[in-house]
């Protein structure tokens, strides 16, 4: 794919707008349509577009195994994170209510770290199916 | 204050422990995590079960969402017992698997082994803390993913096929308890197991509450490994990793028979399931086939692991005859061979992994003589074996008394009686072994063999200790399981 110009130019002026979308769905997960799930999915599309354009070793150099596996057990703790918060605020475990001065505050603050944990997992987890299918047969101490 | 934290607590420090071994991404700190959290676990489940033996009953909303509503975690008598027993066998289990995982798995996957292994734990103590119907769901589905990728860690090539094998048949039982869940949501609106029971009451005989249960029961049964739907169980604990075999063995299908209890006594109640439909004789006919064709299927075996695991079969066929009498009596028997039986197959699967260590494949063609290079691995297995066909003075004795006295008390003798002859069919197996181990001669192979290391042996032995302290002292294992039996046959209130 290292000679289509035209796609490359392109892909690299898309992605910073697809990162973006991505956090918007985060952000607007409270409101509207989207949350962590598909916000995870539409920003690790970005890293898988730009593995398929650049060729896998590339895509590995800008977000590196290590970092997507990291990325895997980083969402949990912090979902799980924000239950245990609930509980050292005096409130049950996962209680959002108590996370701010006012309850309903609280409530989107502790939606919001919680979608938070699910995007970063989510994206971590769709990163690592797509490398290890991706590079199956190519290195070995992955499989 | 953070006693009352207690029931959410047993569940969520092997769930975050989890994320962090994959985090900390080294063998040596993730044991010791899991450790911790494993000790730590087994200190809450022994408070929790103090907490609730004057039959008092823990309610923990999630989110301070009051029930029917939120998620509720209820502990009673019952799963207090059952949280106890997972927790025990997780805490021995884990100081054992260091050596044997450093020896069966290669290095770059210790840590993954641990986190899974943490995972594993938190499915299965969620499965018997939560109130829920649908959280017990997503905890069976936590414990049954991570269980899936413990077997495929074997070395051996065909445990990727067992685990495949496991996956399927453990994917179609979640896959029909949850059908059975959605069926029950439909006709009462709830999910909350207590709330439910409340609603069912005077409609059990509609059909889709039918459809449900029938629904539940096969799932449940897929999952505990019930004789027709055993199949996936020989190969997955065969090629498993020895601390894998040793600690499913003790826990998983453990857990899945305190979730058909539940459903049974507690959402559906006595009356539908053994009145209104004859899933007493359908239990009572399946145990008793589990009995007689999984002991002489065991008998046959040339791998020790596969035999000890038609063993389970036929012991889970023990567990389901003690529900099928429908009495406290028989209640007790079953819910006592539960924690019995783990403890014994637990030691037994250690030890077999003491074997494994120094063997590899543990057929009856290479351990001719092994008694005399490891007598302790070889001693232990013969007294487990004990336990197992129910010798007096065993835990074994003790569930085996309890079933024989339900019989008798339900006046079917001959039930009695078949219990004595499948202990007979034990006697063959475990007597394979102690000929196998005692009476030929080593080879010059099996002669240079060293005996297992104590990290692995003292647990190991611990648990055989135990299973004859607690065939001897029974006010922790026959008074928890009666006071279950009781809880379970009164219905939730």
């Amino acid at each position: 794919m290292k000679d289509y110009l035209v796609l490359r130019v392109i892909f690299k002026l898309l992605i910073p707008f697809i990162i973006l979308f991505a956090i918007y769905v985060l952000f607007h997960g409270d409101f509207g349509p989207g949350g962590g799930f598909q916000a995870g999915v539409i920003a690790a599309a970005a890293i898988i577009f730009y593995a398929i354009i650049f060729g896998l070793p590339d895509a590995r150099t800008v977000v590196p195994d290590r970092l997507a596996e990291a990325m895997i057990a980083a969402g949990v703790l912090l979902y799980a994170g924000v239950g245990v918060a609930g509980l050292l605020l005096g409130g049950n475990y996962l209680d959002y209510f108590v996370l701010a001065r006012d309850p309903v505050h609280g409530e989107e603050r502790g939606i919001f770290w919680v979608e938070a944990g699910v995007f970063i997992t989510v994206s971590g987890v769709m990163l690592k199916i797509f490398y290890m299918f991706a590079s199956r047969g190519q290195d070995v101490e992955d499989a | 204050m953070i006693a009352q934290h207690f029931p959410i607590l047993q569940v969520v420090l092997p769930l975050m422990a989890a994320p962090l071994m994959v985090l900390l991404r080294r063998g040596a700190p993730a044991w010791l995590l899991a450790v911790i959290v494993s000790w730590t676990g087994l200190f809450i489940s022994l408070s929790l079960l103090a907490q609730v033996a004057d039959g008092s009953v823990i309610s923990y909303a999630i989110g301070s969402w009051p029930p029917p509503w939120g998620i509720e975690y209820r502990i009673d008598r019952v799963n207090a017992f059952v949280l106890v027993l997972v927790s025990l066998i997780a805490a021995v289990v884990v100081i054992y698997s260091r050596a044997s995982v450093a020896a069966e798995l290669p290095a770059h996957q210790h840590y993954l082994f641990y986190s899974l292994f943490a995972l594993c734990l938190a499915g299965l103590l969620g499965i018997a803390a939560t109130g829920d119907a649908f959280n017990l769901f997503v905890f069976l589905e936590i414990s049954s993913l991570s269980s899936y990728a413990l077997i495929a860690l074997g070395r051996d090539r065909r445990a990727l096929m067992a685990s495949y094998q496991y996956l399927i048949m453990g994917t179609i039982g979640a896959t029909f308890y949850i059908i059975g869940v959605g069926l029950l949501y439909l006709m009462t609106g709830t999910l909350n197991m207590a709330d439910m029971a409340q609603r069912l009451a005077g409609v059990t005989e509609v059909r889709a509450v039918l459809a449900a249960l029938a629904f539940i029961t096969v799932g449940i049964c897929l999952k505990l490994a019930l004789f027709p739907l055993h199949l996936w169980l020989p190969n997955a604990y065969a090629y498993a990793p020895s601390a894998v075999t040793a600690f499913l063995a003790a826990t998983a299908t453990k857990v899945s028979v305190y979730v058909l209890l539940r459903f049974y006594y507690s959402i559906y109640g006595e009356s539908a399931i053994f009145y209104a439909l004859p899933m007493g004789q359908i239990l009572l006919l399946l145990s008793l086939a589990a009995m007689f064709i999984a002991s002489a299927i065991a008998i046959i075996q040339s791998d020790l692991k596969r035999l000890f695991a038609y063993s389970s079969v036929a012991q889970i066929g023990y567990i389901t005859l003690g529900i099928s009498f429908d009495s406290v009596t028989g209640l007790t028997g079953g819910i006592v061979h539960l924690f019995n039986h783990a403890l014994t197959k637990g030691a037994l699967f250690m030890l077999l992994g003491c074997f494994a260590l120094r063997l590899g494949r543990i057929r009856f063609d290479n351990i001719g003589g092994i008694a005399r290079v490891m007598p302790f691995t070889s001693f232990g297995i013969v007294l487990g074996g004990l336990s197992l066909i129910g010798a007096p003075g065993t835990a074994g004795f003790i569930s085996k008394w309890y079933l024989v006295l339900a019989a008798l008390e339900s006046g079917q003798w001959w039930i009695a009686l078949a219990i004595m002859l499948s202990s007979l069919l034990a006697v063959v197996y475990v007597w394979r072994f102690v000929e196998a181990a005692y009476f030929r001669e080593p080879d010059a192979k099996t002669a240079q063999l060293k005996e297992a290391p104590l990290e692995m042996l003292v647990p190991a032995l611990l648990m055989i200790a135990a299973c004859f302290y607690f065939g001897l002292d029974t006010t922790l294992t026959v008074d928890g399981a009666a006071r279950a039996a009781q809880t379970l046959l009164q219905g939730i209130r």
